[in-house]
């Protein structure tokens, strides 16, 4: 017993030293903490930072906290990206090892799937789907603030590992035998294993949550065949979450046990299949790429229509073509194993299907353009992204359907044609998505509007750069060079294609400053959005003020069809006298501590498992049950009504009539 | 089949408030991915069962008497438990304690079966860390184990809390979520008797 | 009112899942059917016992949801079944030796 207490095994290092960057990182972890802690304490700020966010159960609130933290993931895998590609600008770098180079290119892919662009997505979920279909929070607004605290604390272990025992090495795939304890010991793939499991607890939950909330808290009115094809796309990204993340939870933890406690899943000793867990990596990891897809399809789907002034083109196709995808992407996960030598039917059973979940894809494409046809465009900024989008997502669909031509050549498969595959795909849908949402929601965020001059240089610097930086990739895929080489011998024709793609990575770099910038620049010049509905917007969030009020609508409102909030303009616009709507008290629920307290437990879980210190590991867990069971012992009494005065003195405050 | 308390006009407690039926309906969703991380680890069972790595197999492990006693209990633990809510539905407090008691009751005995079964594979160096059959099999029964063990904490949890404060629209719907749970996990063990156990022995 | 009390249903329940119980053991341990019969039956007893628990312990058509609730579990069933099938035919029949 006392051996188990008191068992502190040390990794060879436990702090890493010996490179100005992680000298760099140190210095800026220790300077920034220490910064916060000084601004809070001066400004005395932490009882409202306690009060006002650790605790909030505020879908709103919550998105913003989501958002913040995409952002900070946005540049932590940008910078890893940047390193690599200033590694590959010219042949025989040495910039950074073999080994650094598996570390970055590790915690860049991963960062970016599970850290950045899913919880950006779920943000602007929080932010918008409530308002959107006219509900006053989510369904479980305790739950939603289990599901951040829980993305947050497996987010920060996994970046401490950069200074802390040293990062994992293995790919976002983490193949095994690879990925396993006998070839790669140390904490370094403990960080992935446990930070992505933490992490995904909680987008389970955010799965259930807004599955349950747009089922069944739509306003009155509000069939699904009115909803918005935002909230369409929120609702089969739930289900995808719901049914997916289970395999993830599942083959984390056994790769966790092979690794941590001896067992024998995926090790050749013991009789265990290493190619097991691609398996069950995939049959997460397809539908995965969908549950990133999706919610930005959703997006585009609400800025097209807007900003052409137009009702969707074909929205009962586009929701059919979702449903598809959402059962499909459980189907046909093995054309992730072309380079695991498969046999032959495998390989055009793949294929077949592959394609097949390309055609909904193209349908959707085709509608986006209907809408667009004859419809009146402004180019505002969201636009311009979502128009964007549209080639580039184009030429990726178009590539991964030559990829899916499975035995066309198996050197494709793995290459920089994959790679740039994959990055056309995921950069021109889900951060294009993203960055157009955030800019598109931003006023109903904040209250202000970013700044439209500034946010075009944004987006061009940001798009002519990723098209330099990835056009070049399908080249040299083509040319042979192959996926995760940290460095090439000259004269293979691969220089100049290379030195473009990083000049075009820093072009990236630049518009995303010019983004961020223009965040602070739009603050000092605010441009307040006093009407709530700054791009003359289709559906309910715009109905709100902005910011919306914590109980977001002082009444529900009643929908008569698609495009809700455009019909009801319709009709003040044709004179019909509305009701004077009564306002009733209203239904809140209060603040939690227990999210924030029992993530922190998990982390604490989390580290200890991370370098094997069970008993730290055991500790965390048990802290967390007992969180939830205390919890559960002061379930009772967690809510409580805001006054009718209040809710008028908000409305009046806000400009709006009571 | 009946539907029995579908019937219009009635409605038990645990269903009145909007925030009960959210959580119940929750709660079923829940358990849909729950079916979902159990045939992941039944998946990885079915893939690794003959990679005994000259080990011994099922056939050699599985007691049929030891696992039929399991079935038993887990079975008959289930049905209780829909006695207790039954119970809670008519409000009769101590019908409902008598039954939650025996349902842990029940679950405890197939708990204290598990655990001494696991502890002599251990003992004659069948441990997880054996084979992949082993792994694979100690992971999949495990989990089981460890959601009977958290669903009795969190039934005697529900039991104190309704001791405290009676049959409440709240208290209600705890009990009736806990029940759902409790059903489930015989669920899964029905799996794991027939295709783990039976097949193994068979 | 009365019926919504009764404990018919459960004992029905209780009767259902022993003899299905009793059943499984039975084919496994004392026919002699092929293997592939035997495993067939064992998971046609198994699937039904799923069923008495769900519609007659568990409730699932009870509620005002029941509808979502049936689709849940179904699409989950759907997951499963795919998981199980698509692993095994991969991992056993169709990859080459590593
Ligand atoms: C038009 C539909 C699509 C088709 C036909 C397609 C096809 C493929 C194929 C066949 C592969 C495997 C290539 C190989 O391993 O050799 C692949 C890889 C990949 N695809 Fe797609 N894809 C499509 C859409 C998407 C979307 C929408 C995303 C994400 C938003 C995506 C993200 C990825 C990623 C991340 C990989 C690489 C995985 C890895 O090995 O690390 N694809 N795609
Ligand atoms: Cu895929």
């Amino acid at each position: 017993m006392k051996d188990f207490l008191f068992n502190f095994k040390m990794p060879e290092h436990f702090f890493i030293t010996g490179d100005p960057l992680i000298y760099g990182a140190y210095v800026s972890i220790i300077l920034v903490s220490l910064a916060i802690l000084f601004v809070l304490t001066y400004y005395k700020k932490w009882v409202w930072l306690w009060r006002e966010w650790l605790t909030t159960v505020d879908h709103k609130k919550i998105g913003i906290m989501y958002l913040v933290a995409a952002l900070l993931m946005l540049f932590r895998g940008g910078v890893d990206a940047l390193l690599m590609r200033i590694q590959l600008t010219a042949p025989n770098m040495h910039f950074l090892d073999a080994e650094h180079y598996n570390q970055i290119f590790t915690t860049h892919g991963t960062i970016m799937i599970l850290f950045m662009a899913m919880p950006f997505l779920i943000g602007l979920m929080n932010v918008a789907i409530p308002l959107q279909i006219g509900a006053r929070d989510v369904a479980f607004p305790a739950l939603n603030a289990v599901s951040f605290w829980m993305f947050a604390a497996g987010a920060m272990l996994f970046n401490i590992s950069f200074v802390l025992g040293g990062s994992p090495d293995a790919g976002w795939t983490s193949y095994t035998p690879l990925a396993g304890s006998a070839l790669d010991p140390g904490p370094g793939q403990n960080y992935y294993l446990l930070g992505l499991q933490i992490a995904g607890i909680g987008t389970l939950v955010t799965g259930i949550n807004f599955l349950v909330t747009i089922l069944k808290m739509r306003a009155p009115g509000m069939t699904l065949w009115r909803m918005p094809l935002f909230s369409w796309s929120t609702l089969i990204t739930s289900v995808i979450i719901i049914f997916a993340f289970p395999v993830l939870t599942i083959a984390l933890a056994l790769l966790t046990l092979d690794r941590v406690f001896g067992f024998h899943f995926f090790t050749l000793a013991g009789g265990g299949s290493p190619m097991m867990w691609a398996n069950l990596f995939w049959i997460w990891g397809h539908p995965e790429v969908y549950i990133v897809i999706l919610p930005a399809f959703g997006l585009f789907s609400e800025i097209f229509s807007t900003f052409a002034r137009k009702k969707l083109f074909g929205y009962n196709a586009m929701v059919y073509s979702m449903l598809a995808i959402s059962a499909l992407s459980f189907l046909v996960w093995v054309h992730h194993f072309f380079t695991m030598g498969s046999g032959p039917w495998i390989n055009s059973i793949l294929s077949i299907s592959t394609m097949l979940i390309a055609i909904p894809t193209g349908v959707k494409v085709f509608n986006w353009l209907f809408t667009l046809y004859k419809g009146r465009v402004e180019f505002k900024t969201p636009m311009l992204w979502a128009l964007g989008f549209i080639p580039i997502f184009l030429v990726g669909g178009i590539t991964g359907v030559m990829l899916a031509v499975a035995p066309a050549d198996y050197q494709y498969h793995n290459s920089y044609f994959l790679i740039a595959h994959f990055h056309y795909v995921l950069i021109g849908g889900t951060v294009y998505g993203c960055i157009a949402g955030l800019i598109y929601y931003w006023p109903k965020i904040v209250g202000w509007l970013l700044n439209e001059h500034l946010g075009k240089w944004a987006f061009w610097w940001f798009t002519i750069g990723f098209n330099l930086c990835f056009i070049p990739m399908y080249i040299v895929g083509l040319k042979g060079m192959t996926r995760r080489m940290y460095t090439y011998p000259a004269g293979l024709g691969w220089e100049t294609w290379n030195l473009i793609a990083t000049i075009g990575a820093f072009a990236m770099g630049i518009g995303f400053i010019i983004l961020v910038w223009n965040m602070y620049y739009s603050f000092k010049h605010r441009q307040n959005d006093t009407t709530g509905d700054p791009w003359n917007g289709r559906t309910l969030e715009w109905m709100t003020s902005s910011p919306a009020a914590e109980y977001n609508f002082a009444v529900i409102p009643q929908v008569k069809g698609l495009d809700a909030f455009y019909l009801i303009k319709k009709e003040r616009a044709a004179g019909v006298k509305e009701e004077a709507p009564e306002i009733k008290p209203i239904h809140m629920p209060k603040r939690e501590a227990f999210p924030v307290i029992m993530s922190a437990f998990m982390f604490v879980a989390g580290f200890g498992f991370v370098f094997e210190w069970l008993q730290i590991g055991f500790l965390g867990l048990l802290g967390s049950v007992i969180t939830m069971i205390w919890r559960s012992f002061n379930d009772y009494d967690r809510d409580y009504y805001i006054p009718v005065e209040e809710v008028k003195k908000t409305e009046l405050a806000a400009g709006r009539r009571v | 089949m009946e539907t029995t308390t579908a019937t219009k006009g009635y409605q038990p407690m645990e269903y009145k408030s909007e925030e009960g039926r959210l959580k119940i309906f929750g709660f079923w969703v829940f358990l849909s991915a729950e079916i979902v991380l159990f045939s992941t680890l039944f998946a990885t069972y079915f893939v690794l069962v003959h990679q005994t790595a000259g080990g011994p197999a099922g056939k050699d492990l599985f007691e049929v008497n030891i696992f039929a006693m399991e079935t038993f209990f887990l079975l008959t633990s289930s049905f209780t438990c829909g006695l207790a809510i039954l119970y809670m539905r008519k409000n009769s407090m101590k019908g409902y304690l008598i039954w939650t008691i025996i349902t842990l009751l029940l679950g405890l005995g197939f708990l204290i079966l598990e655990i001494k079964e696991f502890s002599t594979l251990v003992e004659m160096g069948a441990g997880p860390t054996h084979s992949a059959f082993l792994s694979a099999f100690f992971t999949l029964v495990g989990t089981h184990g460890l959601h009977v063990s958290l669903g009795i904490v969190w039934v005697t949890s529900v039991m104190i809390q309704v001791i405290k404060r009676g049959f409440t629209p709240v208290t209600a719907r705890k009990i009736f979520m806990t029940g759902l749970y409790w059903h489930f996990l015989d669920v899964v063990w029905i799996f794991l008797f027939s295709t783990i156990y039976l097949l193994g022995v068979a | 009112m009365e019926q919504h009390h009764s404990a018919k249903p459960h004992i029905v329940g209780y009767i259902f899942s022993l003899i299905l119980t009793v059943l499984a053991f039975v084919d496994m341990l004392y026919t002699r059917l092929p293997m592939s019969m035997k495993i067939t039956v064992l998971l046609i007893l198994a699937v039904l016992q799923f069923l008495v628990q769900l519609i007659y312990f568990m409730h699932i058509w009870e509620s005002k949801e029941r509808a979502y609730q049936v689709i849940s579990i179904a699409y989950g069933i759907f997951v499963a079944i795919s998981i199980v099938a698509g692993s095994i035919w991969i991992m056993i029949y169709n990859t080459m030796p590593m």
